[in-house]
């Protein structure tokens, strides 16, 4: 303890001299500091009452059994143990969600990726044709599309009236437990503009310069794709997964609209969020939903990490930058 | 250019351009031609030109729920006119001070702020839900507009942040000589300079706002406050499998303003994906 203070004092000391011939750019920055907490006001609000109180209440709820009516009883663990060990729901959401973020992601980086280089370098027409590709990416999301895509792929659909025009008698596709997830993966496929617009930013970076100089050395387009534009392309490339991985891990509306709040046919389309969304404001067990929150989050922690590691191994951010 | 990614030339990409375009609209094309169909041809009919155009599925879909369709219009312009305001002026107060002004902890702050645009809604939606609740919230427009009152959209704040930092210094120093506030320097230098980040801030809450189900279905749930994606999911739950027509009919009149929207600041959006990555 003394010798801590005895270590202190004499660093104030020292700083004092310094400090007083700045005494008129501390005032200026004491001024300035409080304007920014005053800016910073409303978000300092938020932050705590709507964020981060709201996270650390979910953390205790989730050792609870608490249904709004009640006190929430604490419970310890039990909430995190029924999860994985008596509740084949949550691990059949766990499994859907991780098919449709593992199939759908790559599927759509690959399309965004793909008509990016379709689009790119000097092709006449290139703002309409970008908009037309980015447009499902904002209507994606709405119930107005999730209701359609029922429709597009019901037993009395458009995808079974053009099949029928070659006489192939479809079927339900989103009423059957093997295709209906497919649908929702579609769905998300179809919504590759958001992507496919980082990617069109991502390649005008590119100095068409070392296309140039390949193209003197005799690359062909598939060696000059190989070379240049994949290893300047990774680091958007990444930032795409990792935020595409995030955001659709939380995908909720297009499978709730589509199997009618229920996650069906045989819980197929039952995701995560979906069925967070049943326990805690159907059945009102809001600690079990809180619990499946914190395991969510710590999903996406996870992968968001194990993402960054792996990044040391593929992407490229140049050496010279 | 002297290099292209496909060979065979423009047309070639031209061509598999256009066909791509089209199927990918398909969907929606459909849903328009279907929504002007009489009901028994949507299936029959699997091609975009209707025989027969009628728009009885409009008159009917409009007045099919408890309220007519132009009563949910409102409650969600309502809501989504009120959630652009307030994270127009919330967002870009903090965005001024991040990116303007020096604090203690800044850098952390910071972090902070960029860590809870990660960070997943449903950590904090069953909390949120009961303190709302037990603020007797439920059924009006608090627990959907407040957080936008307090920035808690940070994608916003970040993208302002990332805007600000491009405007020359000089002239909030000059603008400082003449005398000029935090506040005034605020308002009258950075503010004007900031509108092609605040429109797209504007038009992306607007979409987002208009299309977000999750906390409307979790907050409204009495028919009298409904707004457009619940009254659309009641109208599906109320109407057996094969009655679309006027479903699509109001579905389309649900779309109609992002699809507005979008043709007015396709500009706005299309550089506020490129710079910040938002969807």
């Amino acid at each position: 303890m003394t010798e801590v203070s005895v270590a202190v004092k004499p660093g104030r000391a020292v700083q004092e001299p310094a400090r007083r011939g700045r005494t008129r750019s501390t005032k200026r920055s004491r001024r300035e500091a409080r304007a920014a907490y005053l800016f910073l006001a409303p978000w300092f609000v938020g932050l705590l009452v709507i964020t981060i109180g709201p996270i650390f209440a979910s953390l205790y709820l989730s050792f609870t059994d608490y249904s709004l009516l009640e006190e929430a009883k604490w419970i310890g663990f039990d909430n995190y143990v029924k999860m994985f060990t008596e509740d084949p729901r949550f691990v059949a959401s766990l499994k859907v969600t991780t098919i449709y973020v593992i199939v759908s992601v790559p599927l759509q980086l690959a399309f965004a990726l793909a008509l990016a280089l379709v689009l790119d370098r000097g092709l006449r027409g290139l703002p309409l044709y970008r908009s037309i590709f980015y447009l499902p990416s904002l209507l994606g999301g709405s119930v107005a599309i999730a209701i359609l895509w029922r429709k597009v792929f019901g037993a009395e659909g458009l995808v079974n009236s053009v099949l029928a025009v070659f006489g192939i008698q479809g079927q339900g596709w989103v009423g059957h437990p093997d295709y209906a997830l497919g649908t929702l993966i579609l769905l998300h496929v179809w919504t590759f503009g958001a992507p496919m617009i980082i990617f069109l930013a991502g390649l005008r970076q590119i100095p068409s310069s070392y296309y140039e100089a390949a193209a003197v050395d005799g690359a062909g387009l598939l060696r000059q794709f190989k070379s240049i534009t994949l290893p300047l392309l990774t680091p958007i490339i990444f930032f795409n997964l990792v935020l595409e991985l995030i955001k659709s891990f939380q995908s909720f509306t297009q499978s709730f609209i589509v199997s009618g709040g229920k996650g069906g046919p045989a819980d197929s389309t039952l995701f995560y969020t979906l069925y967070l969304y049943l326990q805690g404001f159907k059945n009102y067990d809001m600690g079990y939903a809180a619990a499946m929150a914190w395991v969510l989050l710590l999903i996406i922690a996870g992968l968001t990490g194990v993402n960054f590691l792996a990044s040391k191994y593929w992407v490229f951010y140049g050496d010279t930058k | 250019m002297l290099f292209r990614p496909l060979k065979g030339g423009p047309v070639v990409r031209h061509i598999l351009l256009i066909g791509f375009g089209l199927v990918m609209l398909y969907p929606l094309l459909w849903m328009i031609s279907s929504s002007l169909k009489p009901e028994e041809l949507i299936f029959r009919e699997p091609g975009l030109w209707p025989s027969e155009i009628t728009f009885e599925n409009y008159s009917e879909g409009w007045f099919a729920l408890k309220h007519p369709f132009g009563y949910y219009l409102w409650n969600s312009a309502v809501i989504t006119g009120l959630s652009v305001v307030a994270n127009l002026v919330a967002c870009s107060l903090a965005a001024y001070a991040f990116a303007r002004l020096n604090f203690p902890l800044k850098a952390f702050w910071f972090a902070i702020m960029l860590g809870t645009i990660m960070l997943p809604h449903h950590v904090t939606i069953v909390p949120q839900y009961i303190m709302f609740s037990e603020l007797g919230m439920i059924n009006t427009i608090w627990p959907l507009v407040m957080p936008k009152v307090l920035a808690t959209d940070a994608f916003f704040i970040f993208l302002m942040v990332q805007f600000i930092r491009t405007l020359p210094r000089e002239l909030d120093e000059a603008a400082e000589i003449d005398g000029a506030g935090y506040w005034r320097i605020f308002i009258r230098v950075v503010m004007p300079l900031c509108m092609p980040a605040l429109a797209t801030t504007a038009i992306f809450t607007f979409i987002w706002t208009w299309n977000d189900f999750l906390s409307q279905l979790l907050y409204l749930n009495n028919p009298d406050n409904f707004t457009v994606p619940v009254a659309l999911r009641t109208f599906l739950d109320a109407s057996s499998d094969s009655s679309w027509g006027p479903m699509f009919a109001m579905s389309i009149i649900a779309l109609g303003p992002i699809f507005g929207f979008f043709l007015a600041g396709q500009k706005y959006l299309i550089r506020g994906v490129a710079t910040t990555g938002l969807k």
